[in-house]
């Protein structure tokens, strides 16, 4: 037993060329991968495009939620559960404060326009200030504690998240204001493939705020205290670093942009329930770790990536098959590429 | 030893009850066994012969056994598992599949029905053979990446019993499932006889006291088998790898055959319990077995008390019964200590008010979160925390401090 399991390691890291086998088996999956879509592509065309097109309205917002998982993780190794009912609440609240607003849906109105640009940053706000919150009170007590705690911590925390959305609206699924336009001037065919307004309005706000996230994380000095938190606490406390405020500041930022990403959720989707966030989040968890926990491009991409693999599945392999694909293959590219697509082969500590 | 020291007088001093009492983990084995023994009794004299409370706690039982089972993969090898629950679906289907009309209906057309006391070790070797095919290729991984491939293992199971219904049937789940028969069995007024005989042969018809009796058995058992494991080589073996891996890699253990070995026997008590399971409910479902499931019993071994085995059949128990039946016990109570204090025009439904047994039911998940941060806040360590950890925690901090010190003086 002992003898075959370190055969098949010895096996696995088999070189040819540079290249280990175990790679070699990642590479052949996703060449699998590749051929059986553009198949497709080449048979029915438009299916594949609409399926494409909701695959990456999707992945957008899985890629929005995934990068709060991997930030927490990437700088205290702690799997926040509470972030999948941050990005529900985002929506719980958005929805109530737009209820102030006169609400015509079917068109791009100046009201609709300026309820979201006020709503969008108030929500976001308000979801950092509660994010940050929890950390303080949940999981900053236990940063020394065995490795477990903060973990259940951040079961209750979810718990109690979702028992006060589900105090304050019920079980009910409740409806998001359709602020989007959707009319028929909004919607449009190019090569047979059916796009909305909607689509493009949630790939371009990811595309913006991931881009706003990666400059903050490469160019400003608190983003630069991030990366060298999550590299070493330690050292980066040496250095003059506050921890406490650097950790603060990575849920507060990870939460804006759940809280963008719940917004986004509603616009897109317009109904939604107190449970969304559990499922949602460990979807969005699994994107985090498909790109390489800790890794801030990584979850992007991911989320992306499983956006499009539950599109996919959905259409072509039937959706009550689509969990067991999305885990399938997470499992698949831990067991032949252990820290994820764009993880780095990191030294053992 | 001089035999004369030994104090004869009283049966106190000489079962050393003293010195026992004072050990902590031997008191609290030493409560829960009272506990139990008494509890069928006094609950049948407390509610008027009702044996609610009395299935309760054998349903509980189930959630002992996978605590325990837990317990060997978190608390002694160190291996975060997330997705436990799918090894107690292995085991419950399992004994429904072949205790059941089900597999009339399938591609198979044969019903199977073997007895339950053969199945339950089916369910453990299967279940333990599961863990170990998924541990095989995925046991090289470090840490928490581990915990998401047990994770995705457990979203899958379930899934793939919903999806083939064919088999399975789905959604509508495996119910009718045969009950365990024993040679003889004793009868009584609490079962609904007249009076006590000897029944012969026995079928368990939902008999609570009888699965009270087996889980209390099958419990029994488990504890005697863990603390065994725990002294062991192998036991020592998983903590030294939960301390340190490359170090115990260095003193000549197999890591991989020994994280193998903890997923496996920490799979088969759960497929043991999954068709203890089976038979108690009558009925087996996909829904039985997400992620709550195994996310509820980490909860139980870790604010137990990690490692120690009495402290996370506390804590089992204890969330057990917090989760089944106090919270669902809550709006009823709340109402009626409403009524008594005068305060019974709250219970009313009036405009947005939903009634105070409603806004309670309402509260129960919020109440169960915040059950869970105080109780982590209060004791990181989980009620009752192994003493070896106990003492090594200690003797780090100790360390850091001497360290902190030196640094100082340099």
């Amino acid at each position: 037993m002992a003898s075959s399991v370190s055969a098949l390691n010895r096996f696995r890291y088999l070189r040819l060329g540079g290249v280990t086998l175990a790679d070699y088996g990642f590479y052949v999956l996703c060449a699998t991968a590749i051929v059986l879509l553009a198949t497709q592509a080449v048979i029915d065309p438009r299916t594949f495009f609409q399926t494409l097109d909701f695959g990456v309205a999707d992945g957008a917002i899985y890629a929005l939620v995934a990068l709060g998982y991997t930030m927490v993780y990437g700088i205290i190794e702690l799997i926040n559960f509470a972030h999948g009912d941050i990005f529900t609440l985002s929506a719980f609240i958005g929805s109530a404060l737009l209820g102030f607003f006169a609400i015509n849906g079917d068109s791009l109105t100046l009201t609709n326009v300026i309820a979201l640009l006020i709503v969008f940053p108030v929500v976001m706000l308000i979801i950092g200030g509660i994010n940050v919150t929890i950390e303080r009170v949940a999981y900053r007590p236990l940063r020394n504690a065995p490795r477990l705690a903060p973990l259940i911590t951040a079961i209750g925390m979810s718990f109690i998240v979702e028992g006060a959305m589900y105090l304050w609206r019920g079980a009910a699924t409740i409806t998001f204001p359709d602020l989007l336009p959707h009319g028929p001037g909004f919607q449009t065919y190019i090569g047979g493939v059916f796009f909305t307004f909607k689509d493009v309005f949630v790939v371009v706000a990811a595309v913006i705020l991931v881009s706003l996230l990666a400059v903050f994380i490469n160019r400003s000095k608190l983003g630069k205290a991030m990366r060298a938190t999550a590299q070493d606490r330690d050292a980066a406390q040496l250095m003059g670093i506050d921890i406490n405020r650097t950790i603060s500041a990575t849920f507060f930022i990870g939460a804006l942009l759940a809280a963008a990403g719940g917004m986004i959720y509603g616009l897109y989707f317009t109904s939604l329930d107190y449970h969304l966030g559990f499922r949602a989040g460990l979807i969005a968890f699994t994107a985090a770790v498909f790109g390489g926990i800790g890794n801030i491009p990584g979850a992007a991409v991911g989320g992306l990536l499983i956006g499009l693999v539950q599109a996919f599945s959905d259409n072509y392999i039937g959706s009550k098959w689509t969990e067991i694909v999305i885990f399938g293959i997470l499992i698949g590219v831990l067991v032949f590429r252990p820290t994820g697509l764009l993880g780095m082969r990191v030294p053992e500590k | 030893m001089n035999r004369a020291a030994v104090p004869r007088g009283s049966l106190l001093a000489r079962l050393r009850l003293r010195e026992r009492i004072r050990d902590r983990d031997t008191a609290l084995y030493g409560i829960l066994l009272i506990v139990a023994l008494v509890f069928p009794a006094a609950t049948l004299y407390t509610q008027d012969g009702s044996t609610y409370l009395i299935s309760l706690a054998g349903h509980a039982g189930t959630y002992v056994l996978l605590a325990i089972g837990l317990n060997v993969v978190v608390g002694f090898a160190g291996l975060l598992d997330l997705g436990y629950a799918a090894f107690f679906a292995i085991g419950a289907y399992t004994y429904a599949l072949f205790a059941s009309q089900q597999l009339l209906a399938s591609p198979i057309h044969h019903a199977y029905h073997f007895p339950f006391w053969l199945m339950m070790f089916v369910g453990l070797l299967i279940a333990a053979s599961a863990g170990a095919v998924l541990g095989f290729p995925t046991l090289r991984l470090r840490g928490d990446y581990l915990a998401i491939v047990t994770l995705g293992f457990g979203e899958i199971v379930p899934n793939v019993f919903y999806n083939l219904d064919q088999w399975t049937g789905g959604i509508n789940a495996i119910g009718g499932i045969d009950q365990p028969v024993l040679p003889a069995w004793i009868t009584g007024p609490w079962a609904g006889a007249n009076n006590i005989a000897i029944v012969s042969p026995f079928n368990f018809s939902f008999d609570p006291i009888a699965y009270y009796v087996l889980i209390f058995v099958l419990v029994a058992g488990a504890i005697i088998l863990v603390n065994n494991l725990q002294r062991s080589r192998l036991g020592r073996a998983w903590m030294a790898i939960r301390e340190d891996e490359v170090a115990a890699a260095a003193m000549g253990i197999n890591t991989v055959t020994t994280k193998l070995l903890a997923f496996a026997i920490g799979a088969s008590f759960s497929g043991f319990a999954g068709a203890y399971y089976g038979a108690s409910f009558g009925l087996v479902s996909p829904d039985d077995f997400l992620f709550i499931v195994s996310i509820t019993v980490l909860v139980m071994i870790v604010l137990g008390g990690m490692g120690n085995i009495p402290g996370v059949i506390f804590g089992a128990i204890a969330i057990y019964f917090i989760l089944n039946w106090f919270l669902p016990s809550l709006p009823p109570n709340i109402e009626s200590l409403a009524n008594t204090f005068g305060l019974g025009a709250l219970n009313d439904r009036n405009g947005d008010w939903p009634g105070l047994a409603n806004a309670t039911q309402r509260l129960t998940l919020l109440i169960f979160g915040l059950i869970l941060v105080t109780m982590m806040l209060l004791r990181p360590q989980g009620l009752f925390p192994s003493r070896v950890r106990e003492q090594e925690l200690k003797h780090a901090v100790a360390l850091e401090d001497e360290a902190a010190v030196e640094q100082a003086h340099a």
